[in-house]
């Protein structure tokens, strides 16, 4: 065998873009978008209760929990619920973005997973069913005692209502304006062990659920709060630099390579093994500067000290990045 | 070995390639890499007759199957048993053996615990460890086996320390890691020697993973705080410390005989290093895709899947062979070089998707620790004698390395 090897598959930034491949009515003010890698790879994988970062052609960063069916590894789906009152993301979505634009994207990270159970309590209020849907099939596949308890302004403002309506009983859909306040003692019932029970929702509704779980066993509530809007610096478009401490090398990189591609050009090898932002072999210290974190590795905690980045898929949300290279 | 292009026993119509090599016989197992060869020229599927199996050999191929866990699943085995119909020798693993929705939580648990931010606190602890032991060796003499000497003793020092189970009995983990490999083949001599202390060896080990046993810090204290969190259940926990007894030893044992092999026969590679020591961790990666410590998994086909012009049908046994993978010239440059100017990312020793080695960065670092205690000290390192091998259904192994070394 004396051919000479073709390159390995580029994937470069590739990895961090998706093509909006679907744009679907689900409810009064609810749309969902699917999602797919610009070349039709595979993405990368998820597990319900994740969410993933859009980054919006006007360079705001959303997350938007994954909705759709996991075992379909090249389409996600995202629900967005239309808030006016916001500063622009969802308005962008449901006003301007079209199929067949391409969206920046980072994770899928999962801060809300579903831990086993053999018995399982949902609570959900409106555009909170997102994260919770992809549970609730998977609570059924795996034969778990569960439940969900849906709330929502009206029916015609709840999504995902004929999805839902496959399991019968199990599922209770309580619309504010026939219904009143969502019955929560009368849902969760007397504390006990062994069952968890998963909220996501507006923040009134999340105290509530603490409240009526404040005598349950510690860790049987978890909850998914809808992060405010994003304050931090808008995720740049635009080339930025990194400085490589050891040596003073300045490299730049520009929109269509990633980090880990930026620095093999001028001979920094860095070792990698997913290219995906999953495996974590090319941890990379970082030393100043705020990296755009794009990997599906660090919890919010993490992402937040700024010390470190994935540079197979992260990039910078400042100008210059001084990594310890 | 024959691989002729004759019509298989599935699916009808279609012909696959089909070879009677046994590559669990002690003659490939001596020798993989004719049989590897003439597995990815064959085409991209083969059918193995001896074990009416199909196998993957190309890059392309075994990378495609490794990400696919929709199509090539993980929970009726990853060794030739398919646990439809046999029942595995013990109960089965809840991470290698297992498919999403079930592998999702003891995974996410595990790669918290041993994750690259985790092991930072192991990082100078494990300088100092492989400093001493290397200190030790040459202290005996300019001669000594980098199999027996290093390679064997460097992990059992170091990593159940870091798991947290009892100093007495450690050594029973070599045995038993390297019955578990074995049991993923055939029901083959190898197999065969090791049942009388199957027994033994699972009733020690599962012993370890029990909270009382085990250290109040260190990685199987993490694992059970995350049962009281309840991430995992409590009886999911000790089949987790059980998932590193299992693979974490013989594993980066003959990882780490691999890379000290590798230097012994490729002289100015040592140079290299010696002149840039930030290599160490790029050569460890090269020597995980060179020689591939970790040979072969299974699938099982949850769908009809076409891989090429074939069609293997649902509920069949697949065959991964990653160290064909990881020397497909389709993919590397000189695959058979053992090259610290190769960038050796992506290769396929880890596997790849959401089974991929979770505990690869514990190899990694064990390696880059030993590596780098050697090369502070030793000028030159040459083969001493003739290298034995150690035959395993899985593992592609080192028993003994003599190597003559030059201090500086």
């Amino acid at each position: 065998m004396t051919a000479p090897p073709p390159a390995p598959a580029p994937e470069g930034a590739d990895v961090a873009m998706l093509r909006v491949t679907g744009k679907q009515l689900q409810a009064d003010g609810v749309l969902t978008l699917e999602l797919a890698s610009p070349s039709g790879a595979r993405l990368r994988d998820w597990t319900p209760g994740s969410h993933i970062d859009l980054v919006l052609p006007t360079g705001l960063t959303r997350q938007y929990s994954l909705c759709g069916d996991r075992w379909d590894p090249t389409t996600y789906r995202v629900g967005v619920l239309l808030e006016p009152e916001s500063r622009g993301g969802s308005t962008y979505v449901h006003e301007q973005l079209q199929v067949g634009d391409l969206v920046g994207a980072g994770g899928p990270r999962n801060n809300f997973p579903l831990v086993p159970s053999e018995r399982y309590l949902f609570v959900a209020g409106g555009i909170g069913i997102t994260p919770i849907l992809p549970m609730v099939h998977q609570a059924e596949l795996l034969g778990a005692d569960w439940r969900l308890l849906y709330g929502g302004r009206r029916r015609g403002s709840m999504a995902f209502l004929d999805e839902l309506a496959g399991y019968g009983d199990r599922v209770q859909v309580r619309p504010q304006d026939e219904f009143g306040l969502l019955d929560l003692p009368g849902f969760l019932g007397e504390p006990r062990e062994g069952v968890r029970v998963y909220a996501c929702g507006p923040a009134p509704l999340l105290a509530a659920v603490e409240r009526a779980c404040a005598y349950w066993p510690p860790h049987a509530l978890r909850v998914e709060r809808f992060v405010a809007e994003d304050a931090g610096a808008p995720a740049r478009v635009a080339p930025f630099e990194v400085e490589l401490a050891r040596t003073g090398t300045t490299v730049t990189v520009t929109p269509d390579v990633t980090v880990l591609e930026a620095l093999s050009r001028v001979g920094v090898e860095i070792l990698s093994s997913c290219r995906r932002g999953v495996c974590g072999t090319c941890e990379t210290t970082v030393l100043a500067g705020r990296p755009d974190h794009r990997d599906a590795l660090l919890d919010d905690d993490e992402r937040a000290a700024d010390d470190c980045m994935y540079v197979c898929v992260s990039r910078s949300r400042d100008e210059r990045l001084v990594l310890d290279l | 070995m024959t691989a002729t292009a004759a019509p298989g026993t599935t699916p009808p119509g279609t012909a696959v390639p089909t070879s009677d090599v046994d590559p669990f016989s002690h003659e490939v197992l001596e020798d993989p890499l004719p049989m590897h060869e003439a597995l990815r020229e064959a085409g991209p599927v083969v059918l193995l007759s001896e074990y009416d199996v199909f196998a993957l050999a190309r890059y392309d191929d075994v990378h495609a199957a490794l990400v696919n866990w929709q199509d090539f699943q993980s929970s009726a085995g990853v060794g030739l048993s398919n646990f439809r119909y046999e029942e595995p020798w013990r109960p089965p693993s809840i991470l290698l053996e297992a498919d999403p929705p079930r592998h999702d939580a003891p995974r996410r648990v595990l790669q918290k615990v041993l994750g690259p931010r985790a092991l930072r606190r192991l990082r100078e602890q494990w300088a100092a460890d492989a400093d001493v032991l290397v200190d030790e060796v040459l202290a005996r003499g300019s001669s000594f086996d980098a199999a027996r000497d290093l390679g064997a003793v460097f992990p059992l020092r170091v990593f159940p320390e870091a798991v947290g189970i009892p100093q007495p009995g450690r050594e029973k983990l070599l045995p038993y890691g390297d019955h578990a490999f074995n049991a993923f083949g055939p029901a083959n001599d190898l197999v065969a020697k090791g049942a009388p202390r199957v027994a033994e060896l699972s009733g020690w080990v599962n012993e370890q993973c029990r909270r009382e046993v085990l250290a109040p810090t260190g990685f199987g204290a993490d694992i059970w705080a995350a049962s009281d969190r309840g991430d995992i259940t409590p009886e999911q926990a000790p089949l987790a410390v059980r998932s590193l007894l299992t693979a974490g030893v013989d594993t980066t044992v003959h990882g780490i005989s691999a890379i000290l092999y590798a230097f012994a026969t490729h002289p100015e590679q040592w140079a290299r290093l010696r002149a840039e020591p930030s290599l160490a961790r790029i050569a460890f990666d090269e020597a995980v895709r060179w020689e591939s410590p970790v040979q072969t998994f299974f699938r099982t086909a949850t769908t009809d899947v076409r891989v090429g012009d074939v069609v293997i049908p649902e509920g069949r046994k697949i065959l991964m062979f990653l160290a064909a993978a990881n020397r497909d010239p389709r993919r590397w440059a000189d695959p058979d070089r053992f090259d610290l100017g190769r960038d050796p990312s992506g290769h396929v020793g880890f596997g790849m998707g959401i089974h991929q080695c979770v505990g690869q960065h514990v190899a990694r670092l064990e390696a880059e620790s030993i590596v780098t205690a050697l090369a502070r000290r030793v000028r030159t390192i040459e083969l001493d004698g003739p290298p034995v091998r150690h035959h395993n259904n899985t593992l592609r192994a080192l028993e003994s390395v003599p190597v003559r070394v030059v201090l500086d």
